[in-house]
């Protein structure tokens, strides 16, 4: 009994800390999704060798290296060239950066999967490039890539906890300093994966209904 | 060629078409009336293909011009120099070229209605109301407006097919080009589609069709132009391209064509 009592003492912390945690995910969906649109676009039609050179540069090396390593880098490495993000802030720009790699594949691979006479088809009517991308190419790509940023959504909510290695007081920081102060350990933890799977189960669930429903609007 | 002087509707004149070392098309020049249904035949990698996508700039000719009328397809003239368009300064003009594909090209996110009112909202401007009314009035022309409501994956290829035809004169063009618009087709769906364009060529639309449809050309068409190796062989009217051929080359594809189809 008197553990259930320590628990829910430190039931709002928790919960605040996952509030936290949504709202770093919420801001970096934001950021990710539009730089990942931007990158799958220019990738899949830029004319610049140069540019489309760069961006697949820039895409397997965040792809490739820890994003843990790139928080790192963006949180320690800049304070020591003088710049001093707030900790939430470098894990919003460093989970931001990482997922428009991520995403800017998944929307790619959208747009690859397109047949060349649905763009032919927009320009013998008279439209021009901007609008087929915005009416033909990307309202078919953005939902076959549904699924597979479905899958980027959740796995974002869960990589928002390693935004506790650079102290942000998300639920896995708050979870842990919890522990070291009243050893509760599988108490707490347990009741941390319940509250992540909370968030993320119905998030996963609408994406499916989401799914079915676009699917059955054609 | 400065100025165009006949009174053709589209002229296609000095067409060359590489693809690397690959000569798809050696100098094709070609006119379309008023009114006229012109039908390409040929044997396949003849460039009849080549040079329909040629002519709305679908491919980018290698040497030559296109000219809608005083207009010229494509290209911007500076003095004596001239450039290719953007797609964006070749988009009004390609709105007066339509085209109908061989793989329909239907948009599959939008229903029929959709698919064939887009043109008109995006490249026209035209209001949402009014392109939806030209939109059934299209599809009335092709006999599906019954089928506005539907996507088009609920559609058989030949309905689809019309849909597509149906889109190409929502765009109000002076010229449709068809391009094998039965190849993809199931026989038994081929001739409901044939049908539509037989009642196009009757109102007087300017077409050209690349076709392997030799007795529809023949009957159909004003004019047929046979093409091979990248060449113009032959050309004329179409009963007499095609019951009385005058070179061998023409004679010999009828001749297989003939026997294809028996």
């Amino acid at each position: 009994m008197a553990n259930l009592q320590v628990f829910l003492g430190l039931l709002p912390l928790l919960l605040r800390g996952a509030l936290t945690a949504l709202e770093i995910a919420l801001c970096t969906l934001v950021f990710a999704s539009a730089g990942g649109l931007v990158l799958a676009v220019s990738l899949t039609f830029g004319h610049s060798r140069l540019i489309r050179g760069a961006i697949a540069c820039f895409i397997e090396w965040m792809r490739n290296v820890p994003a843990l390593a790139h928080l790192f880098l963006i949180y320690f490495g800049l304070s020591y060239l003088g710049i001093n993000l707030p900790a939430w802030l470098a894990a919003i720009v460093g989970l931001s950066l990482v997922g428009s790699a991520v995403l800017a594949d998944i929307f790619r691979s959208g747009l690859q999967s397109l047949h060349i006479g649905q763009q032919e088809a927009g320009l013998a009517v008279g439209l021009t490039q901007l609008q087929i991308l915005r009416c033909i190419l990307l309202p078919q790509a953005l939902r076959a890539a549904l699924p597979a940023f479905a899958n980027y959504v959740t796995q974002l909510i869960k990589d928002t906890s390693i935004a506790s290695a650079i102290a942000v007081p998300e639920i896995m920081f708050l979870a842990r300093n919890l522990v070291t102060s009243t050893f509760q350990t599988s108490l707490i933890y347990l009741a941390v994966m319940v509250i992540y799977a909370a968030m993320i189960l119905p998030i996963g669930v609408a994406f499916i209904r989401l799914e079915r429903r676009l699917g059955a609007a054609r | 060629m400065s100025t165009p002087t006949s009174p053709a509707l589209l002229r296609v004149h000095g067409l060359h078409k590489n693809y690397g070392e690959l000569q798809v098309l050696k100098g094709i020049s070609l006119e379309l009336k008023p009114g006229e249904t012109l039908s390409l035949i040929g044997p396949s990698g003849s460039g009849k293909s080549t040079c329909l996508r040629c002519i709305n700039y679908l491919e980018k000719p290698t040497t030559g011009e296109i000219w809608l009328g005083e207009e010229l397809i494509g290209q911007v003239r500076d003095g004596q120099r001239s450039r290719l368009m953007s797609d964006r300064e070749m988009a009004p003009q390609r709105r007066e070229i339509a085209m109908v594909f061989q793989g329909f090209y239907l948009w599959p996110h939008l229903n029929v209605r959709d698919n064939v009112a887009l043109g008109p909202i995006k490249a026209q401007g035209m209001p949402r109301k009014q392109a939806y009314d030209l939109a059934e009035a299209m599809l009335e022309k092709v006999h599906l407006r019954h089928k506005a409501d539907v996507y088009p994956e609920q559609l058989s290829g030949g309905q689809q097919q019309r849909v597509a035809i149906a889109r190409a004169l929502a765009q109000q063009p002076k010229v449709i080009l068809f391009d094998e618009p039965t190849s993809a087709l199931d026989p038994e769906l081929v001739g409901e589609v044939l049908a539509v364009i037989r009642e196009l060529a009757e109102e007087g639309r300017s077409m050209i069709m690349v076709t392997h449809e030799i007795r529809f050309a023949r009957d159909v068409a004003d004019r047929v132009i046979f093409m091979d190796g990248g060449h113009i062989v032959e050309q004329g009217p179409s009963v007499q391209v095609i019951d009385t051929p005058s070179h061998e080359r023409t004679r010999s594809f009828l001749g297989r064509m003939a026997v294809e189809s028996a």
